[in-house]
């Protein structure tokens, strides 16, 4: 069903006519909103743009949301190109939060970065990617639905992480873990004090990664291939059962890695719910970009500028209305696509 | 220990948890059988939920709370119909946006209406009543009748068409939209009935209610094989490991309440992992148009 | 006497004209067939006479009155007493035989099911197709299925019945089954439309018949005037005479076994033992479903299968799809629709998909994909020649070429599999596919091609196999022989 929708686009001038409008009607829609609570929409959009662009701390924080969000965009949309729909990237990043807490706090106190900061992200990367391998692997042999497995895995991941938390990790009656060791800390980028952190890195590298690996190879090539026709992929001597499993593996350890934002960029512990909803928002980060690497990483920018500049207004307009907007910018999208491209129904289309 | 699971109380706790997952399930196969894909229910809970909060403080009629909660979800699956069906969005991803917008929708509605962050103020509801709950009622009738009515009725007939093989409507000159119309707005009433009983069990609306719960809903319809009648039995089944994990915090045996609650998903998974996912086949043209 | 269809009508699609000035006149009471070629545009001119879909533009009369095409839909379509019987059925499979014939005209909110399936059993008896009315639609046999519409057709009052290919799906002992009760009927006043495009058929059964060409009617005939002369039909619908083919020159005696299966049992397919040479083509001919199908998939290893299979004297019976494809395999699907191609990729990358020899084992070596592409698009004549386009934008022909481009294009091909590598496929592309299935042979590899398509067999083949019932039942050499064996008339 995805699959149609996800049709490589033979006209891109179309597709970004479909993007403006969907913007457009996004921006409108806000406005309509903004003009309920009582503010002028000129003023307000002019403001979150203002604070956003010029502002560093508002700037850091954009970046802050957008490197979590791509991370869980491109796992929800690596997993599509391989034709599973992964709901589950919540509970994947819950894993690799808890991983990198759990290795971050057991490592000596002197462990350097060089040690300390890969140590974490590899345990964060196989934490998410066994709850993503978990599920592809249930889908493959047991042939359970993979939407099913994932939304069960998301609710067992949770409670687990909680019972740790709580007999292990929690402090003194609080939901707040210990400080991981100061070698495992990514720095900040030192914007105004933002939560921006060198996590950003890790995004940029996976979207390259991604992006190469999707055009240039033949792993690409495969994923692609099952997750559009596993029919015609198996004919031609591909192993798609492999393949989904690898994919899922992969998306969850991309997931697994946006827990660097939060425990190593940001928190440097352990907390109940750090990065809840992370995972979610990564599913309309992936529909967005239309799985594209590229577009992923506009999509996670953009959601990103919605947070940030959402907060950056909240003494004018409630921020619940701009978080609200970042459904709005999806299902417009989700809209606008069809609409332009204006393609004959298949029903009248057979000949 | 025992005796307080067998007692009449923890029944109708039972009950109270299984009506909104239930309600959400049996809306979700109608929506579903008829073709469209059904990701929105955490949506239609959430504005369901809040839409009772305001129907019961405006009226104060907690009769009114459920009225309002199946217009949010006919409201919702308005919305959700004329995004998919008629400009042809993938039916996913409207769903998954609904989600995101009712997240923050409901609280900016919170922000607008009540000035609140986080709760409504208190609204009439229907407590711990099990039997003069309309809603206890309407899900036990509904498991009954819409079986009934998937099988037996024009509409019922149009929909399981429409959601199989559209042409075949089509070649009948019957709208397969309009079929999908008429089944997914009564499915979205009912889940709106059980966004409803969210708010009207406790006496007011809280900020993201639903936790999830339309999620879960959906994974036992896909688990039911897309059957009303299984599906809101296996919700019954989360409802009971969850009433039974709230007595174990009340007697306190020592098994950590956090992993006891995650029982019905483990038990989920089992079953899958052991029996594998030969659990009834999709409606046919499931998400196509 | 008036016609019961009298009809002129245009349709175009979005870059494609489908009908431009296509004309039908039906005389009442008789069956008329509506013949061409793929792509010729009957199934969309019988969609439109149904109320499927709408035409453009042009004018509609039944029983001589007009009709006003622009509120046409099947709604007055059914209600003028229009049947329609579509290629591929159009029940809905969970629901039952009655139920599917209710639909749309269930009588009330609540569904009363048995007088429909009294009156529906009845119908089906009288005019000899019995049925079951409280069948669900998907687990009857597709003539099963087929009967169940007819009768629902029948029992809405159809006057005029419209079949689309409805023998395609059948065997022939329930095709002559057909014809005979479609003659019946005709005889007691229904008037009939078949489309189709097997002219012993249209000899069998119709009084007169319409060609269509490129979405043109170029000629009509009538047993009114003369019995019906099938070359001359056969002219019209092809418009020129083919080349004769070339024959590759037959195998050395001496020549090796590149593909050998010793009594191969894979579901229908009950017992299969055959050998095919180097250079040698091989055919398999038979009424579908007698396990054709299984037979390439064992083969190919799509499927898991007992017995033994062997390609170029290696035993690859345990191996898996890609070890086949490695020691020199081509497989050349029954459906490209299901297998053979994705269709939302370019035609570059399914000229390219899963051939390791052109894009290397993991760095996908683009240089190469684009000047296999672009030497394929020649070679083949794919159109458009656009390495870029993608798949579902292509012709059925263009397709099927994509596919046998990338398969015959393999290096060291030991063994070819191609399972009816021309279905429904236009006649410039049978020509190229041919063609690379002869010089695949003449290269040194065996090919087996199985094929419902007999012209296509003698034209190709040094010897043709018959499957029946899941089993090699013999060799023949002559059409008649043929055909008896896989009628098994003998």
């Amino acid at each position: 069903m995805i699959l149609r929708w996800l049709r490589p686009s033979d006209n891109v001038r179309r597709e970004l006519e479909a993007a403006v409008i969907a913007l457009l009607v996004t921006v409108a829609i806000g406005s309509v909103l903004m003009l309920i609570v009582g503010k002028s929409p000129g003023h307000v959009w002019s403001q979150m743009l203002f604070h956003t662009f010029t502002e560093p701390y508002w700037f850091g924080y954009l970046l802050y949301r957008a490197t979590a969000l791509a991370l869980t965009g491109l796992a929800v949309a690596i997993a599509l190109d391989a034709g599973m729909f992964n709901i589950g990237a919540e509970g994947q990043l819950t894993a690799g939060v808890l991983a990198c807490a759990v290795i971050g706090t057991s490592i000596p106190a002197g462990t350097p970065a060089i040690l300390a900061i890969p140590l974490c992200l590899v345990g964060a990367a196989l934490a998410g990617g066994a709850v993503g391998a978990a599920i592809g692997y249930l889908r493959v042999a047991r042939d359970a639905h993979e939407v099913i497995t994932s939304i069960m895995l998301n609710a067992i991941v949770a409670g687990v992480a909680l019972y740790i938390g709580n007999i292990a990790l929690f402090q003194g009656g609080t939901t707040t873990g210990a400080q991981i060791a100061p070698g495992a800390q990514l720095p900040q980028l030192g914007l105004a004090g933002s939560s921006a952190s060198l996590a950003i890195v890790i995004s940029v590298l996976a979207v390259a990664g991604v992006w190469w690996l999707r055009a240039r190879t033949t792993w690409g090539m495969a994923w692609l291939a099952v997750g559009r026709d596993p029919a015609a992929a198996r004919s031609v001597g591909i192993n798609v059962g492999r393949v989904r499993v690898l994919a899922m593996a992969g998306s969850g350890a991309l997931a697994g890695l946006a827990a660097a934002n939060f425990v190593l960029g940001h928190k440097h512990a352990f907390e109940e719910g750090l990065g809840r909803g992370t995972g979610l928002l990564g599913i309309s980060v992936a529909l967005l970009g239309r799985t594209h690497p590229a577009g992923v990483a506009v999509a996670a920018l953009l959601l990103g500028f919605f947070s940030a500049g959402g907060l950056s207004v909240a003494q004018e307009v409630p921020k619940e209305l701009i978080e609200m907007l970042q459904g709005v910018v999806v299902l417009a999208v989700a809209c606008a696509g069809p609409w332009v491209r204006r393609r004959p129904t298949p029903m009248e289309a057979a000949p | 220990m025992i005796a307080s699971l067998l007692s009449l109380a923890f029944l109708a706790q039972v009950v109270r948890i299984a009506v909104p997952y239930a309600l959400a399930a049996m809306g979700g196969s109608i929506t579903e059988r008829a073709g469209v894909v059904d990701l929105a229910l955490e949506a239609k809970l959430l504005f369901g939920a809040f839409t009772a909060a305001a129907f019961a403080h405006a009226t104060g009629s907690a009769f009114a709370g459920v009225v309002g909660g199946m217009f949010a979800g006919v409201l919702v699956t308005g919305v959700q119909l004329f995004c998919a069906l008629r400009l042809r969005a993938d039916q996913v991803i409207v769903g998954i946006a609904l989600n995101v917008i009712a997240l923050g929708g409901t609280r900016f509605l919170l922000q607008l209406v009540y000035h609140e962050g986080a709760n409504s103020p208190p609204v009439p509801g229907f407590g711990h009543a099990v039997l003069a709950n309309p809603l206890v009622w309407l899900a036990f009738v509904a498991a009954v009748a819409v079986p009934i009515a998937i099988k037996r009725t024009r509409w019922g007939l149009r929909l399981r068409a429409a959601g199989d093989r559209p042409d075949a409507l089509v070649a009948v000159g019957v709208s397969p939209h309009r079929a999908r119309i008429a089944a997914a707005l009564v499915g979205g009433a009912l889940t709106g009935a059980g966004g409803a009983q969210l708010t009207l069990a406790v006496g007011g609306f809280v900020a993201d209610m639903s936790g999830g719960r339309g999620y879960i809903a959906l994974a036992m319809v896909i688990l039911a094989g897309w059957r009303p009648l299984v599906a809101a039995l296996a919700c019954a089944g989360i409802a009971f490991a969850e009433a039974f994990n709230i007595q174990l915090q009340v007697s306190a045996i020592g098994i950590p309440h956090e992993l006891a609650q995650l029982a019905p998903y483990v038990l989920t998974l089992l079953v899958l992992g052991i029996a594998g996912g030969k659990h009834g086949k999709p409606p046919q043209s499931l998400g196509k148009l | 006497m008036t016609s019961a269809i009298r009809a002129e009508l245009d349709k175009a699609y979005p870059g494609c004209v489908v009908l431009r000035g296509a004309t039908l006149t039906v005389r009442p009471g008789t069956v008329h067939a509506l013949v061409g070629e793929n792509g010729a545009g009957k199934s969309t001119l019988v969609k439109i006479l149904a109320g499927i879909t709408p035409s453009d533009r042009g004018t509609l009369a039944l029983d001589g009155q007009g009709v006003p095409l622009v509120s046409w839909n099947r709604i007055a379509a059914r209600a003028a007493g229009v049947g329609i019987v579509q290629q591929h059925g159009a029940s809905a499979p969970t629901l039952t035989v009655v139920e599917n014939a209710i639909l749309g005209v269930e009588g009330g909110p609540v569904l009363a099911l048995d007088a429909p399936a009294d009156a529906l059993r009845r119908m089906g008896d009288q005019v000899g197709l019995p049925i079951d009315p409280r069948a669900h639609a998907e687990d009857l046999t597709l003539g099963a299925a087929q009967r169940a519409e007819i009768v629902a057709a029948l029992y809405h009052g159809a006057k005029l019945l419209i079949l689309d290919e409805p023998t395609a799906v059948l065997t022939p002992i329930e095709v002559e089954g057909l014809l005979a009760t479609l003659r019946k009927l005709a005889g007691e006043g229904t008037t009939i439309i078949i489309v189709t495009h097997k002219l012993d058929e249209v000899k069998t059964v119709a009084d007169d018949v319409t060609v269509l060409r490129g979405g043109k009617t170029v000629a009509t005939f009538s047993t009114v005037d003369a019995p019906l002369d099938t070359h001359a039909i056969a002219r019209a619908m092809v418009g020129a005479d083919l080349p004769a083919p070339t024959k590759v020159p037959p195998p050395a005696a001496d020549a090796k076994v590149c593909l050998e299966l010793v009594d191969v049992k894979l579901g229908e397919l009950r017992s299969a033992t055959l050998a095919v040479r180097a250079g040698e083509i091989v055919g398999i001919a038979g009424v579908d479903g007698n396990g054709q199908r299984e037979l390439a998939l064992a083969i190919a290893g799509l499927e898991r299968a007992s017995g033994t299979v062997k390609i170029g004297g290696r035993d690859v019976t345990r191996a898996s799809p890609a070890a086949r494809l490695a020691a020199g395999l081509a497989h050349i699907p029954e459906d490209r629709h299901h297998g053979g191609l994705i269709l939302v990729a370019s035609v570059a990358d399914n000229l390219a998909l899963g051939r390791t020899d052109l894009t290397g084992r993991f760095r996908i070596d683009h240089a190469r994909v684009a000047a296999n592409a672009a030497t394929q698009i020649e070679q083949l004549d794919i159109r458009p020649p656009v390495a870029t386009a993608l798949v579902e934008a292509l012709s059925g022909g263009n397709q099927q070429k994509v596919v046998v481009g990338r398969e015959l294009s393999r290096p060291h091909l030991v063994a070819v599999v191609a399972a009816q590598p021309t279905r429904g496929v236009d006649l410039g592309a049978v020509t190229r596919i041919h063609e690379r299935l002869r010089a695949a042979a003449t290269a040194g590899a065996g090919v087996l091609v199985i094929s419902a398509d007999l012209d296509e067999l003698l034209a190709l083949c040094h010897r043709i196999v018959v499957i029946l019932r899941g089993k090699l039942v013999g060799e023949r050499t002559t059409r008649d022989d043929l055909g008896a064996l896989m009628t098994g008339a003998t």
